[in-house]
């Protein structure tokens, strides 16, 4: 670079420490040499400002209206989504403070056919839209997508698995998603700096000896560099010139708001992060307070503008997607808090800016708010971070410790809903989830589909005695998992393939580093249900009722035997056992890219479709009832209250599924204390307690009215929501109608 | 079980005492302070009509427990207690087995573990060997949750078939001696819930010198369900839960408000 461009990249430095962010793209230590602890309560806080409140109330119209139509205002159907595609768009371009939008209209939703035609198109029809004539011919006749890709080189066996969902979820139709970008790289070094970082890497990238890896990697940093070009375009499109440095916090949020939109616009992953930015925030509106030209309310109101986009993204989905993962989420997960390294809290005034969001806007499921959790966080923070989880149960926390400890370092993301990424150069290969409980199905079965009476599985020999043998079962259900590990990591395989060759993240991937760390993410679902049945049978008699084909569709369990969930090392020790050993399987096998194997335990929203599709389990879970979320227990299974619960979860072990173990819990707020504070109180106790013993994700639900009343319509969404009366509880779900309906009057109530 | 020829040898190295357990909430956190490991033991002779764990009632049946394994149990939750939580034994009515709920309190307070009883005092009686016990009990307690069930003796024995002069003598026992506790009263329209009754519990929790916290509990129906399975006529059919009103009025008369000693405890 010229000096001259240097002494001006400068200009927009001063007042911030300098070090060597400063010579090398390195935000994690601009954090270091910049980071405002704040370590007291949330009193400084301001409410929204007019024009927030206008904005908010417009954005809430526009909702509602999109619910009243069916769940989608307006989509395109001829435009191809990319960074350029779309002309600046506003929600009310007098009163944003950051602005940019998908497409030309607020929640219209864009066109995205590279990861699928055939899905873009059903998503569009399942809204009563048409796809453009000219769209369907070039991308069925002219241009591959990734999709097509993948189904040109699936095998048999994969396609098998996939159509009788003993593997579910794949992303081989949209986008893979899980990618953290580092957004603030954008404004703290303006774009020009990146493409020039780029521009030098590409020219040390191979020796001249052109291997595919070479060849490839040349070939990406080019597509990022051209990325980085074109965000410059669209955001000169708004009037903003990103080509340099931020100068303010606004222009801050704005460059980052700007990487981020990239992102979403040339991407439909299920999961869009925008990573870690609070501490990077917080360094430019604390330099302009310093200043003072900027106040707190008006720092409030970016940090509210910036939120409210990230409340707006959309992605047109179809029903099938809708199925697995219900409520149109796009995880646009904001990571916050944590410990540096050093032993410095990262607890700044704006992660209390963003917490705050909540209330000057009104509950939101987006962004997915993800506190890093540490007992070392200060204790206001801690407090007025379950104040707002009581009041709006949209909190999710996550060990700090243990995420910082495994990954070697304090500048991680939360890549999905759960999972830990390097943000500077870890990615992550993101698919699907594997069936474990319908897997212990296939090997009483001999690989027979328990519900389409298939052959989808190997034909191993069945079990065909009335009572299941434990050691005849654990033979057949280890091999039985090295097929499932077999297929579902090479379906994997075919799809990450693909998915750079024809749907390659470019502009998320041209705001990180070159040199990559990857990880291939793979999941298990069914965790507690297979669990349990194996206790069955292993610690109690298990008979198998088999239909007139001999397949086992009903099992009468005899004699009590131990169950995931209630802090018992007998059904534990099952769980941490099933998880390591189906990993190492997975292990065995070639992983794309050289990356490295994680998985994880979390289903999110989908147990319900997985439960769907899985037969009677041995348990006594009947066909086609849901599976319990994530890493719980199964419904029902645990006898000993809710902290048992959590240190059966927290037993799995993290070293194993990095990509992440969830557990859900739900709370009504009289079961948590008589008054705010006790509440409060018991919380920090419960996440504390619960890191402390290596747990490692925690969803926080205390239930307000409303929940409460969707709980009595979809009781299977809330497996453990317990009703305390006062010196015992019970589950609400076994409460008649009429009781559950005092429970939802009463708990307007401070005292029950 | 309890060997013949051990019965000689001193408490310490005898079997210890059994304690029958009906449940275990790992995560209470309205029974005490802070969150806490709480056991209800099985077995009460009361029989209030708005009990709502009529199956607490048998005595003798339950999970068998010592006080070590219960303590060791309970002290896998430890990092979940923060600096007020700790253990709470709850019932049934705890004091029906007030040797295991000392074996168990003496050997939390050696761990320096936080302990609660909580206790309708029905058992409760300045007879020996009940009474020695009792005080020593005291020692190793650090909060009580005491219900009074009604402040009328004659009400209290048509609400629960027990009189109440020993549970107020017991309450004043613990006031006279300097140990604290939570009053708690369950509001239940038609029985409870009159102001002149209101007021004379009021009144009365102003005369006891260790009161940290006084909690109205509104009567509810969820234990109805119990009853239908055990079999058990229910004796309540037709009273409502109090409304809010109702439940800020007795707050009110019994001046909860001015009870925040368990906010430093």
């Amino acid at each position: 670079m010229k000096q001259l461009e240097k002494n001006e990249i400068k200009n927009y430095w001063e007042g911030f420490n300098g070090g060597d962010w400063q010579d090398e793209i390195n935000v994690r230590d601009f954090i270091q040499q910049n980071l405002n602890q704040y370590d007291g309560d949330e009193s400084f806080l301001a409410g929204p400002t007019e024009a927030t409140t206008e904005l908010n109330d417009q954005l809430l119209a526009l909702k509602k209206k999109e619910r009243e139509v069916g769940g989608v205002l307006d989509a395109d159907n001829n435009v191809v989504s990319t960074i350029t595609s779309h002309g600046p768009g506003y929600l009310n371009k007098d009163l944003e403070k950051i602005v940019g939008l998908q497409t030309d209209k607020p929640l219209k939703r864009a066109f995205m056919p590279f990861g699928g035609i055939r899905m873009a198109e059903d998503a569009l029809k399942a809204y009563g839209f048409k796809t453009d004539p000219e769209m369907h011919k070039i991308f069925t006749e002219d241009r591959k997508t990734h999709n097509q890709g993948v189904f040109d080189a699936y095998t048999p066996a994969m396609r098998k698995a996939r159509h009788y969902k003993i593997v579910t979820g794949l992303p081989d139709a949209y986008g893979r998603g899980r990618i953290v970008s580092d957004f603030p790289r954008i404004s703290i070094y303006g774009i020009d700096r990146l493409m020039a970082e780029k521009a030098n890497d590409f020219a040390h990238i191979g020796d001249g000896e052109m291997t595919d890896d070479v060849i490839q990697l040349r070939e990406e940093v080019q597509e990022q560099y051209r990325a980085l070009n074109e965000m410059k375009e669209m955001a000169a499109a708004y009037g903003y010139d990103i080509s340099r440095p931020a100068a303010n916090a606004q222009e801050a949020i704005q460059w980052i708001y700007f990487g981020y939109l990239a992102a979403i616009k040339t991407q439909n992953g299920a999961a869009m992060s925008v990573g870690r930015i609070d501490t990077v925030i917080d360094a430019y509106i604390q330099r302009d307070m310093d200043r003072g030209i900027l106040t707190e309310e008006q720092a409030q109101e970016l940090v509210d503008h910036f939120t409210m986009k990230l409340r707006m993204v959309r992605f047109i989905r179809t029903t099938e997607y809708n199925d697995l993962f219900s409520g149109d989420p796009i995880w646009a997960t904001l990571s916050m808090a944590g410990i540096g390294m050093d032993g410095r809290h990262h607890v700044t005034r704006t992660a209390f800016r963003f917490l705050k969001t909540l209330d000057n806007m009104g509950a939101a499921p987006e962004p997915n708010i993800t506190l890093l959790w540490s007992d070392r966080l200060p204790e206001g923070f801690k407090r007025y971070a379950t104040e707002v989880s009581i009041k709006s149960s949209t909190i999710q926390y996550e060990n700090d410790e243990l995420m910082r400890n495994q990954w070697g370092t304090d500048y991680y993301g939360i890549a999905c809903c759960v999972s830990a990424q390097p943000i500077a150069d870890g990615v992550q290969y993101f698919g699907a989830r594997a069936n474990l409980a319908k897997t212990v199905l296939y090997a009483i079965n001999g690989g027979k589909d328990e519900i389409a009476d298939a052959q989808v599985g190997p034909a191993y020999e069945p079990i065909t005695s009335e009572y299941i043998d434990y050691d005849e079962f654990i033979s057949k259900f280890d091999k039985m998992m090295d097929w499932l590990a077999d297929v579902y990591v090479n379906a994997l395989n075919t799809i990450h393939y693909m998915h750079d060759k024809y749907y390659y993240e470019s502009a998320q991937l041209a705001l990180k580093d070159t040199r990559l760390d990857r990880t291939f993410a793979t999941g298990i679902s069914g965790l507690s249900h297979a669990v349990d049945s194996i206790s069955a049978i292993k610690y109690g008699k298990v008979k198998v009722i088999r239909d007139e084909n001999g397949v086992a569709v009903d099992f009468k369990a005899e004699g009590d035997f131990p169950r995931y969930g209630n802090n018992d090392d007998r059904a534990d020790d099952i769980a941490k056992w099933l998880v390591k050993t189906f990993y190492s399987k997975m292990n065995q096998h070639h992983l794309y890219r050289g990356s490295k194997l994680s998985t994880s335990v979390l289903t999110i929203t989908s147990n319900v479709v997985y439960g769907k599709n899985t037969g009677t389990t041995p348990n006594g879970r009947q066909a086609g009832e849901p599976f319990s979320p994530g890493a719980n227990p199964a419904y029902g299974a645990e006898k000993n209250g809710a902290l048992a619960s959590l240190l059966s979860t927290a037993k799995i072990p993290y070293k194993y599924a990095t990509d992440g173990i969830s557990n859900t819990f739900g709370v009504t707020p009289n079961t948590l204390g008589h008054d705010d504070e006790d509440r409060k109180d018991a919380l920090v106790n419960m996440v504390d307690g619960y890191m402390e013993n290596n747990g490692m994700h925690l969803n926080i639900n205390v239930f307000n009215r409303d929940t409460l009343i969707d709980a009595q319509k979809h009781p299977e969404e809330y497996p453990t929501l317990t009703v305390r009366v006062s010196g015992y509880c019970v589950y609400f779900a076994d409460l008649t109608k009429e009781q559950q309906d005092d429970v939802i009057s009463r708990t307007f109530f401070e005292s029950m | 079980m309890l060997a013949e020829k051990d019965i000689q040898m001193t408490t310490d190295k005898a079997q210890p005492v059994l304690g029958y357990v009906h449940s275990i909430e790992t995560f209470g956190s309205v029974d005490g302070p802070g969150v806490r490991f709480v056991a209800f033991l099985q077995g009460c002779r009361m029989r209030c009509q708005f009990c709502h764990n009529p199956d607490t009632w048998n005595i003798g049946v339950g999970t068998e427990w010592t006080a070590d394994d219960l303590l060791k149990e309970a002290m896998k939750y430890k990092a979940f207690w923060g600096k007020k939580g700790g253990i709470t034994v709850s019932g049934g009515e705890s004091l029906l087995q007030i040797d295991f709920i000392l074996d168990l309190f003496k050997k939390a307070k050696a761990l320096g573990v936080n302990t609660c009883l909580d206790t309708c005092g029905q058992p409760f009686s300045y007879k020996e060997p009940f009474f020695s016990k009792f005080q020593e009990l005291m020692q190793y307690t650090d909060v009580s949750l005491v219900d009074i069930k009604h402040i009328n003796a004659a009400e209290h024995k048509k609400l629960t078939g027990w009189t109440n002069e020993n549970i107020l003598g017991m309450i004043q026992y613990m006031s006279d001696n300097g140990y604290h506790m939570w009053i708690r009263h369950v509001l239940l329209p038609e029985r409870t819930d009159y102001d002149d009754y209101l007021r004379q519990l009021g009144a009365y929790i102003k005369t006891i010198k260790t009161v940290d916290k006084v909690e109205v509990l509104p009567y509810h129906t969820m234990g109805v369900s119990k009853y239908q399975n055990l079999g058990i006529h229910y004796p309540l059919e037709g009273i409502e839960p109090p409304t809010a009103e109702r439940v800020a009025n007795a707050e009110k008369l019994l001046d909860t408000k001015s009870y925040t000693g368990y906010k430093v405890r």
